[in-house]
């Protein structure tokens, strides 16, 4: 038989550069070393970007397990960082309760969100989940507006930084080492998932319905399963905002948000990990980058957004290693 | 007694009638074909069967359950698997991840086995893969597993779509004309291979195909479809002789000629 290219993978053309276990483990060493000393290098105000970054690269590989590995088009993903971002705000404000019991009361609310919002709607061709995921973060955005327990247009503030062990989680350094641990695990479940039995469902259904249905696959189950297990990465990036801000608004969670998220996914190469990380560095990095600008500096960066997408369509990363 | 059983199955599509009043029987751990003209309705009965198309009356029983109001997975679940006419591979994914796609419904492995890597997830996805490299021995696709799937010749990925059927674990195996566009020595490997599927894993076949000189040397019965209508059923010799059936193809003469007489 003719050589073939061996399929893509998650990882994008990185397995085959990483080869070995030996390579794999230098490259996680130098990520490593890199990520713990990078505020060290770039101070306070870099830190204070770079957090965001992370918390980016978090809410990118969730909404990249709904359009990246299910081929669901969500155009509210925005709605479940704002569910988790005012379910700690309110736990803790408004009922006393730690961070630590507001989390998993985040994640569990999110996840009956994405049930409500998916169940009815996955049945549906995927036009329509994009047109009632749309609907769904306005609807959360403008409930957030005009709710007493969410404090209105004004938002909730005074949220308690979090402990953990005796560690008082509180200045921007903490905050920036806590995303980064929360990175790695998202990275990590985004590994495990991507290669797993449901992993592999997820493209079964994104590649051909009908033929994932005659393998017995319920298209409907599996779709629900990538869209709640995105939810729960939105409600856990939106909790960590939250005790990281300690104030939030409805206008953090707009429809530009969930826009940008989408971005970081597309821009990248959508189910390629390394891909979506770096998107998401794109769009948090690119504006601050292109500050001396000044006015312009949106203005260039939609340009050079237009021009990746025009002249490398499937993302930035590499689908496939040269050979 | 018969492991699927049709009865009285109409189907219409915006007022035309595409199945009329089908009623078909397949008896166990045989292997049976299913011919008829272009157009006949032969892939719509597959497709009402495997829960595809929803027919507007009749029943349709496999091993005692009506499936008619099951949906086309868990007809599968219920050990129903079929191969379609234009091969339908998972694009961008390995022959071996193509064939793995069977034993999803013969696993349960969910969200939080797979991340917290159980040692019962682990156990299963070696069991997925074991089984499926068996199903791609058993066609006799022994390299390229870790190719695309749709990049192999059309012969290979034929056989890789009934590896897939075969790693659902079924017991009544669909094929969709699976000869379309084989060579003549694939053809062969083909008839051995539904043989064996039949022999050694006790699996009953249902094909539809053109190609009467297969269907003929491969069946146990044949059954003739022509216009929604079933018009004919027996041994394939008793097929060959009945007028009916040389009349459903095309005229007297051509029909004979068709029919390999």
């Amino acid at each position: 038989m003719p050589d073939l290219p061996s399929r893509p993978s998650s990882w994008g053309g990185l397995s085959a550069i990483l080869d070995t276990p030996m390579k794999r483990g230098v490259a996680i060493v130098v990520i490593l070393v890199s990520m713990a000393v990078a505020p060290l290098l770039f101070g306070q105000y870099a830190t204070v970007i770079l957090t965001n970054a992370l918390l980016y690269v978090v809410l990118a590989l969730g909404l990249n397990i709904v359009v990246g590995y299910a081929g669901l088009l969500d155009l509210g993903f925005a709605a479940f960082f704002a569910v988790g971002a005012y379910t700690v705000g309110i736990a803790t404000l408004h009922f006393g309760l730690s961070f630590w019991l507001a989390l998993p009361l985040a994640v569990v609310i999110a996840m009956l969100a994405g049930l409500i919002i998916g169940a009815p709607t996955l049945r549906l061709r995927s036009d329509y989940l994009a047109i009632v995921t749309l609907g769904f973060g306005e609807i959360v955005r403008l409930a957030a507006r005009n709710l007493r327990e969410t404090g209105g247009a004004s938002g909730l503030s005074g949220i308690d930084s979090p402990w953990l062990f005796g560690w008082h989680i509180r200045t921007p350094l903490d905050f920036y080492y806590v995303f980064c641990v929360l990175a790695i695990i998202a990275v990590i479940v985004s590994v495990r998932l991507a290669n797993s039995r449901l992993g592999r469902a997820w493209l079964y259904v994104r590649h051909d319905e009908d033929a994932a249905e005659a393998m017995g696959i319920d298209r409907v189950r599996v779709k629900l399963a990538a869209y709640v297990v995105g939810a729960v990465y939105g409600a856990v990036g939106g909790a960590f905002f939250a005790a990281n801000l300690g104030a939030i608004s409805p206008n953090s969670f707009s429809f530009q948000q969930s826009v940008l998220i989408l971005m970081a996914v597309i821009l990248g190469g959508m189910g390629k990990i390394p891909g979506v990380i770096l998107g998401a560095f794109i769009v948090i990095l690119a504006p601050e980058l292109l500050r001396d600008f000044g006015d312009l500096r949106l203005f260039i960066f939609a340009v050079g957004l237009l021009l990746i997408m025009l002249f490398r369509p499937s993302g930035i990363w590499p689908a496939r290693s040269r050979r | 007694m018969s492991l699927l059983s049709l009865q009285g199955v109409s189907l219409s599509f915006a007022g035309s009638r595409v199945l009329d009043g089908v009623n078909y029987d397949v008896p166990a751990s045989q292997i049976v074909s299913l011919i008829g003209p272009n157009g006949a309705g032969k892939t719509s009965l597959f497709n009402c069967i495997t829960g595809f198309y929803k027919p507007q009356q009749g029943s349709v029983r496999f091993d005692g359950t009506e499936t008619l109001r099951l949906k086309p997975h868990q007809v599968t679940r219920l050990g129903i698997a079929r191969t379609f006419q234009n091969v339908r591979l998972f694009r961008q994914m390995s022959v071996l991840e193509n064939v793995m796609s069977g034993m999803h419904c013969r696993t349960s492995a969910g969200i939080v086995d797979a991340i917290l890597r159980l040692p019962s997830q682990r156990r299963e996805e070696r069991e997925i893969r074991d089984f499926a490299e068996g199903c791609l021995s058993f066609v006799g696709i022994t390299e390229g597993w870790d190719r695309d799937a749709t990049t192999l010749p059309y012969g290979w990925q034929r056989r890789v779509e009934i590896a897939r059927a075969l790693a659902t674990k079924p017991r009544l195996l669909l094929l969709d004309e699976p000869a379309a566009g084989l060579t003549a020595g694939e053809k062969l490997e083909l008839i051995e291979l539904i043989r064996r599927i039949r022999g050694e894993r006790d699996i009953c076949i249902l094909l539809i195909e053109h190609d009467t000189g297969l269907v003929m040397s491969l069946s146990e019965r044949v059954s003739v479809l022509d216009h929604g209508v079933m018009i004919a059923e027996g041994t394939p010799k008793e097929i060959q002789a009945n007028p009916r059936v040389i009349e459903a193809y095309l005229g007297v003469e051509d029909g004979e000629a068709s029919l390999g007489l």
